[in-house]
């Protein structure tokens, strides 16, 4: 803190910030994009809930719905949900983490923002210039033979997208292994970064076959290859399989790193470190592995075989196992701590409740009978919502607020913060429960004009969507407040270990005055630390 | 020559190097699923039209492919002698061989291209000049479907490394490389070894089936 000069004051030219190899400012970059496409996605979200509040459906037809619900789930996936963790904070944070001056390809992470935002902005023309009613599922062979929307042009943009996910993989493969500070063992790396590697590896090794299988889907459509189309001999459900076995682990690209962040909060907000802290690093490698022999799971009416469904089926259990650890363990880490409810531990907190019942619900789905009766209903739906807005939405909050002092060198004001996480955790349960028992009573996704029965469900859920809408606009409020107005920030506003709480907020330039040297596990809250807490 | 500087964001060479070779072992990972997923949909229609396949996989020009066998397994024997002698002396003898390396993979481009033009006249690429008849003619549109796919991104491959060799050549005939930091050098050798393994896994699926009763 000796001199004013920072990561984000050192050249304020726009030149600097779009040829910028820092992984601070990449890392900004890549808030500004997903923060524009979460809003976009908001938005057909909105129009969605606002479509349903009445039976009939008054205000959109049924192709327009379809394009909206299609344009909600291809922007929130591929271009809020995927990047959002590891993109933004995980960027940010790795190197400070580790003790390193940049990732080890900095030029590939610039490289890597900028194919994001070149596949966003393609995937944004075709769904604006006509849209696309596919689904974010993209089946054939509707997809690739009666679809009359932009399929090839969104395939494109999510094609050139999936490259920047395995550049950010790659880079964080690389760095964690070969960039830790001296004495900086793996079993002494904060548990952020176990999760970051095991996204990675899915990254680098599941990305690339979803790259291949739109391929097939676009030239399908283009030259008439026949690979999916019966009619010419090919197979559907290969497509089927091949999508599934990106889009299920992609699941895991969506949960890993909310895990890691709900581990950092847990822990520094109990003051305690964090309970069997092996298993809660190997389970997320264990997720990461287990999740790629899960896909089938989502084809149990696809008429594979029932020898698959079964196997499909057990595996779906065993990798809730690791999951459960992860559960547990944060609760044990809450045990006997000293808690404190600062607005990132709301957020982590939401986040266990919500995840715990996405992913019991997730069980309720892995049981083969009990899916082919809620196959395609609401049911489905509310529990992936659980999973990635009440479970990956939160955590992602939840680790903005905990680094956005270290980011921004300003505090964000402490009363509004809570109120919005709270306003979000309400808004949220009324918004999906509802769905739960919509799916249960029999209401099937995908469709506007529903019988009347439904309807005070639909209207819960709606009004509830609102109240989430005014919890997700708050903080777009206060936080942007404080970029002017906040008051500054010390180094280490927390008290939290970890290295990145060691260099002045903002970070210098290169990180770190002088090279870290690592001499203890993470996690070492001490009762002198709680009552410098207590204090500040 | 004066020794080169480590990037910033390393404390040597040593780690630079390092860090070189495993980002391209990371990369070749992901490769690796990129064609697996184009391979394991091939398998599954093998399966499905074994003997359709059969009799389309015979009528691949199987004298070019195996002679491009042998021109990319030989350029893959420079570029590893290029790695070598990188290594032990200074690397300008290396770019010569990573040149050579890089005409040889012109070569086998060239052959492609006349086989190519060969199957295009025999009415054998689909969505734009196939025609077939018979009972076999949906697995013959199938398999040549995926002929054109997978040797033509091995091709994309194939150029984007010939690119790779020869700026690499250049800068190592510039002296920019030593014993000490040779990096590049290796790192391209990697990616230029995975190229032809493909090409060996595609010269089995394409070429073989179907010729051995």
């Amino acid at each position: 803190m000796s001199s004013d000069r920072n990561y984000l004051t050192a050249d304020n030219s726009l030149r600097s910030w779009l040829f910028t190899t820092d992984h601070k400012r990449v890392a900004i970059l890549y808030f500004i994009g997903i923060t524009l496409f979460f809003f976009i996605g908001g938005a057909a979200a909105t129009m969605i809930r606002l479509e349903l509040v009445s039976p009939q459906g008054h205000f959109f037809t049924s192709d327009v719905y379809n394009r909206l619900f299609t344009m909600h789930g291809v922007i929130m996936v591929w271009f809020f949900l995927i990047p959002s963790i590891p993109a933004t904070l995980g960027n940010f944070v790795v190197p400070l983490m580790i003790g390193a001056r940049d990732l080890a390809f900095p030029r590939l992470n610039l490289t890597s923002w900028y194919l994001f935002m070149i596949g966003g902005l393609i995937t944004l023309y075709a769904i604006f210039a006509g849209g696309l009613d596919t689904g974010w599922t993209f089946y054939t062979p509707f997809s690739t033979m009666y679809s009359n929307s932009h399929v090839v042009l969104a395939v494109t943009g999510i094609f050139i997208a999936g490259f920047s996910s395995i550049l950010t993989g790659l880079n964080f493969i690389v760095t964690i292994h070969r960039l830790r500070a001296p004495g900086l063992t793996w079993y002494r790396l904060p548990l952020f970064l176990w999760s970051l590697y095991a996204t990675a590896a899915i990254l680098v090794l599941a990305t690339p076959v979803l790259a291949m299988t739109l391929l097939l889907v676009a030239l399908d459509r283009f030259a008439g290859i026949g690979i999916f189309d019966p009619a010419r001999g090919g197979d559907p459900l290969l497509f089927q399989h091949l999508f599934w076995f990106y889009s299920h682990p992609a699941v895991y690209i969506m949960i890993l790193p909310g895990m890691g962040v709900v581990s950092e909060l847990v822990s520094c907000f109990s003051r305690k470190a964090v309970f069997g802290y092996k298993f809660v690093a190997w389970s997320a490698i264990a997720i990461a592995v287990v999740g790629f022999f899960v896909w089938g799971h989502h084809m149990f009416v696809s008429g594979q075989s029932a020898y698959a469904g079964l196997t499909f089926s057990f595996m779906s259990f065993v990798v809730a196992v690791p999951s459960a650890i992860k559960v547990f363990n944060w609760t044990a880490t809450m045990h006997k701590g000293w808690v404190t409810f600062d607005a990132p531990m709301l957020y982590a907190l939401g986040f266990i409740g919500l995840f715990t019942i996405g992913g019991l619900t997730g069980l309720f789905l892995a049981c083969l009978a009990f899916d082919v009766y809620a196959t395609d209903t609401y049911f489905v739906v509310a529990h992936f919502h659980y999973i990635m807005v009440g479970g990956m939405v939160t955590a992602y909050f939840g680790g903005l607020h905990y680094w956005w002092p270290k980011i921004t060198g300003r505090m964000y004001p402490e009363y509004w913060a809570r109120a919005a996480a709270i306003v979000i955790f309400f808004g949220f349960n009324m918004t999906f429960f509802p769905q739960f028992i919509l799916g249960i009573l029999g209401m099937p996704r995908r469709y506007h004009v529903y019988p009347p029965e439904f309807q005070i469900w639909h209207v819960m859920s709606s009004t509830g969507a609102s109240i989430l809408a005014v919890g997700y606009l708050l903080p777009l409020l206060y936080l942007g407040w404080s970029l002017f107005f906040g008051r500054r920030a010390p180094a280490n506003p927390w008290h939290a270990t970890g290295l990145e709480w060691q260099t002045p907020s903002p970070p210098p330039e290169y990180n770190f005055e002088t090279m870290p040297v690592v001499k203890r596990a993470p996690y070492q809250y001490t009762l002198k630390g709680r009552e410098r807490a207590q204090n500040a | 020559m004066h020794e080169p500087q480590p990037a910033m964001q390393f404390v040597d060479l040593r780690q630079q190097n390092d860090v070189a070779q495993l980002g391209m072992w990371v990369f070749l990972a992901t490769e690796v699923l990129f064609f697996g997923g184009l391979i394991l949909a091939y398998s599954a229609y093998r399966i499905g039209y074994s003997s359709g396949f059969a009799q389309a996989a015979a009528r691949t020009e199987i004298a070019i492919g195996t002679a491009n066998t042998a021109v990319l397994l030989t350029s893959s024997f420079l570029v590893a002698w290029a790695v070598l002698i990188a290594r032990q002396r200074e690397g300008r003898i290396a770019g010569l061989l990573l040149w050579g390396a890089a005409l040889l993979g012109l070569v086998f481009l060239a052959l492609k291209g006349i086989e190519y033009s060969i199957e295009y006249r025999a009415h054998l690429l689909p969505g734009l000049s196939f025609a077939a008849s018979g009972p076999q003619a949906q697995a013959t549109h199938l398999f040549f479907a995926f002929y054109f796919i997978a040797t033509g991104l091995h091709a994309v491959h194939v150029a984007v490394g010939i690119v790779v060799l020869v700026v690499i050549g250049i800068r190592a005939r510039q002296g920019a490389y030593s014993e000490r930091y040779h990096a590049p050098i290796t790192v391209a050798g990697l990616y230029w070894h995975f190229v032809d393994v493909v090409w060996i896994f595609l010269f089995a699926l394409i070429y073989l089936p179907g010729r051995s009763s």
